[in-house]
């Protein structure tokens, strides 16, 4: 008998033979496109919101004083201060989105440096590179992230962009440790590979062969981390802002900050917290989900192999 | 008995640099935390004398040098602002975030735990597609979502729980008022937590529940709850463990958003007051605390991994 001897029941064999996963794929079709919609609508929206006819989010268009509750005068009503909860909810999303994607495009870049190099060089260079990034990680995340924003704030009022330069800043730090790791368990991986060897025996330098050979095999998963990871970073900028550490609310509404000023009034007039706590779940839903699916149809092609 | 030693050191290593880093990185912030004491009323000789009382104007290294000294008897110094010593703070707040940390972690494993279990055991029904389904959707709520969802539920609508927690009180002396304060904060750090271990040991158990021995197990004609309980959880639950031992060492610092919220004094929130005072001592004493918290639940975790599968035992002494 020439049959396959039977594989032993690794990991990836248990997770190639679970029937649910042909089902995910399926099934992921709608909710991903569902995502991918609820993203392009919000980034549409805040690109264009002047355009459309929104109103000034920071601008009073109701009564003082009493809070007109949804789908009334206006779609989502207005808060205390009578400004309009849909022009801010949507201006939140700005600082969301700018904050959550440059943070993990810088993050990225760097920790993902870090790690390739760290992943493709080893020996001393790794050495120096993941004690650091340990030292990074042991560090209370959060403290770190307030220590960052503190140092950096100016004396005086804080402008709009300095506080967002800042929060971006404090956030890209926080993100290279658990980037830098990741990539350089992958790198380690395709390091070692054959046709790495092969690339180096036709006499192709170390840069050619990162850059060449084993990054590209890195993309599908970085993709997916950065998905995840700007979910991540809009969670984080919440934090922050709900702490009042980032952009402060009177030069720019972020949903974290929204929510964080809403609470004291939660009691009588609940949708001014819930609104942007339903657009902030919806934006970080969509993020993740798309991560995840990227995820699983990057280890399909893997598992196929 | 090498590798704890070699542990050992590695986890001095990164608690020395931390709280080195720490220390130089306080003294960056913009605030004078003298100013801040003395209200801007005081003239420059004045503060000098202050800053010299407090060895503020020596080299940073040689501050470094002696507050290292008086950190490992126990000294963590007086805090800059109020005449406080730093071990008063941590003696107030550490309880709250330390019981915080306790109550949510209880909450999140007991109700996580079973249902991680029970989900593997069923991989690919509907109960298991529901929970997943659902558990995905919960990991996109952060905390400070949670938060005023259950203040609404419990302390508007039914009236359960207030919105606010009132002075701190021990479990021992009212264990009533006690849970009013916590359940609340408790369950919202637990919520964040639970999809994320329920997941993970979801998938490792499945894996494990595919293993020659789980087969063995039945065919001894084991119960299922036995085989599960006592054969397959035991070997999967290292991710789980590794993740909240994570949470554990990031919990004793407090919840900075959870204690915030609901106005729980823990050391969260004197934190962000110290760092917003540039209260150097207080700041440095914080995270002294969390850092030695942190390294020491990762460390226990690591030993606990040889307890939990004896073949990680084996490796290393062959190693």
């Amino acid at each position: 008998m020439s049959e396959a001897p039977s594989m032993p029941m690794t990991l990836e064999v248990a997770q190639s033979i679970k029937p649910a996963k042909v089902r995910v794929k399926k099934r992921g079709r709608v909710t991903l496109w569902l995502a991918v919609g609820w993203l392009s609508f919000i980034t549409f929206m805040t690109v264009f919101a002047p355009a459309i006819g929104l109103n000034n989010p920071k601008k009073r268009v109701a009564v003082v004083g009493k809070a007109l509750r949804p789908f009334g005068k206006f779609f989502l009503g207005t808060n205390l201060a009578g400004q309009d909860m849909w022009a801010r909810a949507v201006y939140g999303a700005r600082v969301s989105l700018i904050v959550g994607f440059v943070t993990i495009a810088l993050g990225l870049f760097v920790g993902g440096s870090l790690g390739l190099i760290a992943g493709f060089y080893r020996k001393r260079v790794e050495g120096a590179i993941m004690s650091t990034m340990d030292v990074l990680l042991a560090f209370p995340a959060l403290i770190l992230g307030i220590l960052i924003t503190t140092f950096l704030k100016p004396a005086g009022p804080v402008s709009y962009p300095t506080a967002l330069r800042n929060v971006i800043i404090a956030l890209s730090i926080l993100s290279i440790a658990p980037f830098a790791r990741i990539v350089r368990a992958s790198t380690l991986v395709y390091a070692e590979r054959e046709f790495v060897l092969a690339a180096r025996a036709l006499g192709a330098n170390n840069r050619r062969i990162i850059v060449r050979e084993i990054l590209p095999n890195l993309i599908p998963q970085m993709i997916s981390f950065a998905f995840t990871g700007t979910a991540i970073a809009i969670v984080a900028e919440g934090s922050l802002a709900f702490l009042g550490l980032s952009v402060p609310i009177d030069k720019a509404p972020s949903w974290g900050a929204m929510i964080a000023i809403g609470r004291k009034d939660i009691e009588r007039i609940p949708h001014v917290v819930l609104v942007p706590a339903a657009f902030l779940f919806l934006t970080i839903l969509s993020f993740n989900l798309i991560g995840d699916v990227i995820a699983s149809r990057n280890q399909v092609r893997e598992g196929g192999l | 008995m090498k590798f704890f030693l070699r542990k050992l050191v590695r986890l001095l290593v990164v608690l020395f640099v931390v709280t080195f880093i720490t220390f130089i990185s306080v003294r960056w912030l913009p605030g004078d935390p003298i100013v801040i004491k003395t209200g801007g009323g005081a003239t420059k000789a004045q503060v000098e004398v202050i800053r010299n009382y407090y060895g503020l104007n020596k080299p940073v290294l040689t501050q470094y040098w002696v507050w290292l000294g008086r950190a490992v008897t126990g000294d963590l110094g007086e805090s800059l602002v109020n005449p406080i010593k730093v071990t008063t703070y941590l003696k107030h707040t550490l309880p709250v975030s330390l019981l915080l940390m306790f109550w949510a972690q209880f909450l999140a494993l007991t109700l996580a735990i079973p249902l991680g279990i029970f989900t593997a055991y069923r991989a690919g029904s509907n109960t298991d597609r529901a929970v997943n389904t659902v558990s995905f959707g919960l990991l996109s709520i952060p905390e400070y979502v949670y938060a005023p969802l259950l203040v609404i539920l419990f302390a508007v609508k039914f009236h359960v729980f207030r919105a606010v927690s009132e002075v701190y009180v021990a479990p021992w002396d009212s264990p009533y008022r006690h849970f009013k304060n916590f359940f609340l904060p408790a369950a919202t750090l637990a919520l964040v937590q639970i999809p994320v271990y329920m997941r993970l040991l979801r998938t490792d158990m499945v894996a494990t529940l595919q293993m020659d021995y789980i087969t063995m197990a039945r065919a001894k004609g084991l119960s299922t709850l036995r085989i599960l309980f006592r054969h397959a959880l035991r070997p999967s639950c290292f991710s789980l463990l590794t993740v909240a031992a994570v949470n554990i060492g990031a919990l004793i610092g407090g919840s900075f958003v959870v204690e915030n919220f609901f106005e729980l004094n823990g050391i969260g929130k004197t934190t962000i007051v110290a760092v917003l005072d540039s209260d150097y001592t207080v700041v440095q004493g914080v995270v002294l605390v969390v850092a030695v918290g942190f390294v020491i639940s990762n460390f226990l975790v690591d030993m606990s991994y040889s307890l939990l599968d004896p073949r990680i035992r084996d490796a290393r002494s062959v190693a």
